[in-house]
């Protein structure tokens, strides 16, 4: 039955055809859009008369892009090994047979579920010097006791590295453990018969098998870090000064309250690219030696 | 490895576990703490201690009487909106996913890590770009301002996560069934339903856990793309908690805040029974 | 402009023109007043409206004083579903009217007069090309101090009328022991100051080139520089914890005692009276010291977006309604700040809201009134948050004077 076959021949492609289309269109489609207005005058709304290069170079002669693109470097960079160093460790010590596991887990998870319009506030003033830990911390005796990282514009930022550490790092913990245990008993149990102790146990056999969850926690970080906006406005609003501004409070500050689309899309754009020349040559690495 | 170490390492281990269950806790106790007491308490000062007088006034405030716009409903009518868009987001993208990864493991054709490398990139595009087209393809497509439009959204945008999890999931799972069932004269969607399906319990639960709460925590394309009568609640919540020139009533904020997450809450704790449950099952499997 | 974005334009107000979310009789209204007191005062025009048989559907927006809601606006008159009525402040009703977006309401507006009633600074905004575009709600005046009565009565510090003696009474609330200014680390209400010292330098002429003409003579000249020394003086009567805060949590410590005076606008009244505290008894308002008789201000309109037809009878029947006295006094008892129209009789207000009242009538004729830069009242946004990029820069220590000087220049030169 040829008929049959060719079907289940193309069937595959077909079944994966309307998702392709989709991103095309609404990913794909939009960058391409957008790349469009970063060269126009668009300001409140889109408009189409070609500027040349004139965004671009409005973009890098203001300081607080400079500003926003190095904090989204020190932020990111922490954040996304913060978050996977807490979550590999928890999921590690989770999955060696806990007492209370199932309190614990949803502890750790929970942050994930609420909206940072809230839990905003509730950081915001937890590391508000006056009402917060410091303030308490004095109370309890330690009268030199001093945490005013969110008061201090050179520390501001690992604040906000705290709060989204808080929130992330459990849900990466979720898929180191779901990872660990999708891993077959019978090669820990071969490998612990072979002797290996534990930590070269882990080091050696089971982390290197976890490298599917590692790239699934990369990815949902990086974009989690990439995309951090309310974060930032529930927590600093980018102060003190605009010491905590970051692309994205950036480029939606531009776009919208200041009304200058064309320097917001370029913006848009440039990250893009940065984002780009880091995530594709990883995806293409770890993709390729895939290969089965 | 002698018992009194042993111990000691348990104990450890415990009280680092521990340690970062309280790190977790603050800011939830923050927000309980603050949401039973009286506003005046919270002018005075005292943030992070204990209601001297304990009220349960300012839940009852947000969920059925504060004021979300003119009209003093509190969050409960936009939890059947949030509810309404949802269900179907989730489930529409956690179904293409699946499929998807499914095809990409399972059916490989040349190129499809290029497809699948193009699906994932999709999943770092700020939405801040998508906002003024998006919203001119759905007034065109007639679902502006509607449920439908709030879940053709999301669908899209949970593609690149959701084909990256089950990508991720299959790719472990040994291609030696599928080929056996091929054999056997099983067919493609047949393969996915019997074979694959039932054991993807675990991956079906972190998929839903982070569609779920991305969804639901959405707060801008809630804003841009409903209307008064489809607005979720994160929608709601943004309202009732930023006032530019009005009184704050922190209490009824933060009560307000863990109302709209109890959902997302919930489904941590429900689908966190079940990944145990589903894990154990493929322990005894394997 | 291009003849591509003309016909975007032209589209644009199409779409909008289309909009048929709302039933033909009914107004469907966009705006952030979703508080307490905000609300209670937008229902007093909701009812009126109920009264005449026309149904209000609510869209309410909040968060970052509207820029949250204009963003909304954006992606709803795109999709062709523009809402009747959207609150909107300053130069975005220029900027949706130069896009065509906006309706015309020239025929009430001469049916009812607002011409005469309308201060020509409100008048400046809710006008486009000569035509009614938006009706004025409220007048927000932001040049106030408010103090603590008996931190001033303790101290026998008497109302200050000028910079020094705004001093001398600082520094005595400070000797004293108390927080001097109750001040919130927000770029807004750094900026809200702002407005104030460059008026008290340099009165109401050099306010209007600086602030709303933005001649870089001025933008740069020594009186500037004056201005940012100024701020860096009230810096120095800020306690270190001022950075974020809520503007409403610094008004809290001058009602409970622990500050003596905030600058702000006169929606810091609501949070003393709900508080119990009475105006003249327990606090006191006045102007910002070498500001009387000026008045800076952010009014708040509605402006009429393009419907259909069978729309337009109640969009202008709501238009009559925000502009009747009774409303506008109503509105306005509630909400803290002074109607638009300077014709409504002040008998509902208090102490406060009277001395408003009076103040914008006598500011507006003798040509002291002013839009309120840190409002977005007297500078198109990119301007306005260019300015708060440096004052805050400033007021946070990152600029001595003279680098905010240049930067000031610099800043709104790049943003126009």
């Amino acid at each position: 039955m040829p008929y049959r076959a060719k079907l289940q021949d193309w069937l595959p492609r077909l079944v994966l055809s309307p998702s392709v289309a989709l991103i095309a269109i609404f990913v794909y489609g939009f960058i391409l859009y957008t790349s469009y207005l970063s060269f126009s005058d668009s300001r409140m709304l889109p408009s189409y008369g070609l500027v040349g290069f004139a965004n671009y170079e409005r973009l890098f002669g203001l300081r607080h892009w400079e500003t926003a693109l190095t904090n989204l470097a020190i932020f990111g960079i922490l954040y996304i090994v913060i978050c996977t160093v807490i979550g590999l460790t928890l999921a590690i010590l989770l999955d060696r047979k806990i007492r209370g596991e199932g309190i614990l887990r949803p502890i750790y998870l929970y942050p994930m579920a609420l909206s940072f319009i809230v839990t905003g506030t509730a950081w915001k003033w937890f590391l508000d010097p006056g009402i917060g830990l410091e303030n308490v911390v004095q109370t309890w005796g330690w009268t030199d006791f001093s945490f005013r990282w969110i008061k201090d514009r050179d520390m501001a930022i690992y604040t906000v590295v705290i709060a989204a550490v808080w929130q992330s790092s459990g849900f990466v913990m979720a898929m180191f453990l779901a990872g660990l245990r999708g891993i077959d008993g019978e090669i820990m149990r071969a490998a612990q018969i072979d002797g290996a102790s534990n930590f070269n146990l882990y080091r050696r056999i089971i982390i290197p098998m976890l490298r599917p969850a590692f790239l699934s926690a990369f990815v949902v970080l990086a974009h989690l870090a990439i995309k951090s906006y309310d974060l930032v406005i529930a927590l600093t609003n980018g102060g003190p000064g605009r010491a905590t501004e970051l692309p994205a409070t950036f480029m939606y500050s531009y776009t919208f309250s200041r009304n200058q689309m064309g320097v917001g899309a370029s913006s848009a754009i440039i990250m893009l690219i940065m984002i780009a020349s880091i995530i594709v040559p990883y995806l293409y690495s770890e993709l390729k030696e895939k290969k089965a | 490895m002698t018992n009194m170490s042993g111990k000691f390492s348990r104990a450890l281990l415990y009280s680092i576990l521990i340690v970062f269950a309280v790190y977790y806790m603050l800011p939830l106790y923050v927000m309980v703490v603050n949401s039973v007491k009286e506003l005046d308490e919270i002018r005075q000062g005292a943030m992070l201690s204990l209601p001297q007088k304990f009220t349960i006034e300012p839940w009852l405030s947000a969920w059925s009487t504060a004021q979300i716009g003119v009209d003093p409903t509190g969050l409960k009518p936009y939890f059947i909106n949030s509810i309404l868009m949802v269900v179907p987001a989730v489930f529409l993208s956690t179904m293409l996913g699946a499929v998807n990864g499914y095809v990409l493991t399972k059916w490989q054709f040349p190129g499809h890590r290029i497809v699948f490398g193009l699906l994932l990139l999709s999943c770092f595009i700020p939405f801040q770009i998508v906002l003024i087209p998006m919203a001119r393809i759905l007034g065109t497509l007639g679902i502006a301002g509607t449920t439908s439009g709030l879940v053709f959204v999301h669908m899209i945008y949970g593609i690149g996560f959701t084909t990256l999890f089950f990508r991720n999931y299959y790719d472990a799972f040994p291609t030696e069934l599928v080929r056996a069932a091929t054999i056997d004269g099983a067919g493609f969607f047949r393969i996915f339903y019997r074979i694959l399906l039932p054991s993807s319990g675990p991956i079906i639960v972190v998929t839903v856990i982070w569609q779920f709460t991305n969804v639901w925590n959405d707060f801008l394309f809630g804003a841009s793309f409903a209307d008064a009568d489809s607005q979720p609640v994160t929608v709601a919540l943004n309202n009732l908690v930023s006032s530019s020139t009005g009184v704050k009533e922190y209490n009824v904020h933060f009560a307000g805040a863990i109302l709209a997450a109890l959902p997302t809450l919930v489904v941590y704790i429900v689908s966190g029974r079940y990944f145990v449950r589903g894990l154990m099952a493929g322990a005894v499997k394997g | 402009m291009s003849r591509i974005s003309k016909t975007l334009m032209g589209s644009v107000a199409g779409l909008a023109m289309m909009s048929g979310a709302a039933l033909a009789d009914d107004v469907e209204v966009l705006h952030w007043w979703t508080s307490g007191g905000e609300a209670a005062a937008l229902n007093v025009l909701k009812d009126d409206l109920a009264g005449k048989g026309i149904g209000w559907t609510d869209m309410p927006v909040a968060g970052g004083g509207g820029e949250q809601a204009m963003t909304v606006l954006r992606a709803r008159v795109t999709a062709g579903n523009a809402p009747t009525a959207v609150q909107m402040l300053g130069f975005d009703i220029q900027d949706w009217a130069a896009e065509g977006a906006l309706a015309n309401l020239n025929d009430l507006a001469a049916k009812e007069g607002w011409d005469d009633v309308v201060p020509a600074a409100l008048q400046r905004f809710a006008k486009h090309d000569g035509n009614w575009i938006s009706a004025p709600v409220n007048v927000h005046s932001t040049n106030w101090v408010w103090a603590n009565k008996k931190i001033f009565d303790e101290l026998g510090i008497a109302q200050p009328t000028n910079w020094d003696e705004l001093i001398a009474a600082l520094d005595k609330i400070q000797a004293a022991g108390y927080t001097a200014v109750a001040h919130g680390g927000q770029a807004w209400q750094d900026a809200t100051i702002f407005d104030s010292v460059v008026m008290g330098v340099g009165g109401p002429e050099f306010y209007k080139a600086a602030m709303v003409d933005l001649d870089p003579a001025a933008l740069g000249g020594e009186q500037m520089k004056t201005a940012f020394d100024r701020m860096a003086k009230l810096r120095s009567y800020v306690d270190d914890n001022f950075s974020g805060r809520d503007w409403n949590l610094a008004s809290a410590m001058v009602i409970e005692g622990q500050a003596g005076v905030q600058f702000m606008g006169d929606w810091a009244k609501g949070e003393f009276l709900k508080a119990g505290q009475v105006p003249g008894q327990d606090f006191l308002c006045f102007r910002f010291p070498g500001t009387q008789g000026a008045v800076t201000f952010n009014s708040d309109q509605f402006a009429m977006f393009g419907v259909a037809d069978d729309q337009q009878a109640s969009q202008v029947e709501m238009a009559s309604s925000v502009m009747s006295p009774t409303f506008q006094s109503a509105f306005n008892v509630v909400k803290g700040s002074v109607p638009a129209r300077t014709d409504v009789p002040d008998t509902d207000f208090d102490a406060c809201g009277k001395q408003g009242m009076k103040d914008l009538a006598a500011a507006s004729a003798s040509g002291s009134l002013f839009g309120s830069m840190a409002h977005g009242h007297a500078a198109p946004a990119g301007v306005k948050n260019a300015v708060y990029d440096v004052v805050t820069a400033h007021f946070n220590g990152e600029y001595d004077s003279a680098t905010a000087v240049e930067e000031l220049v610099a800043a709104v030169e790049g943003a126009q």
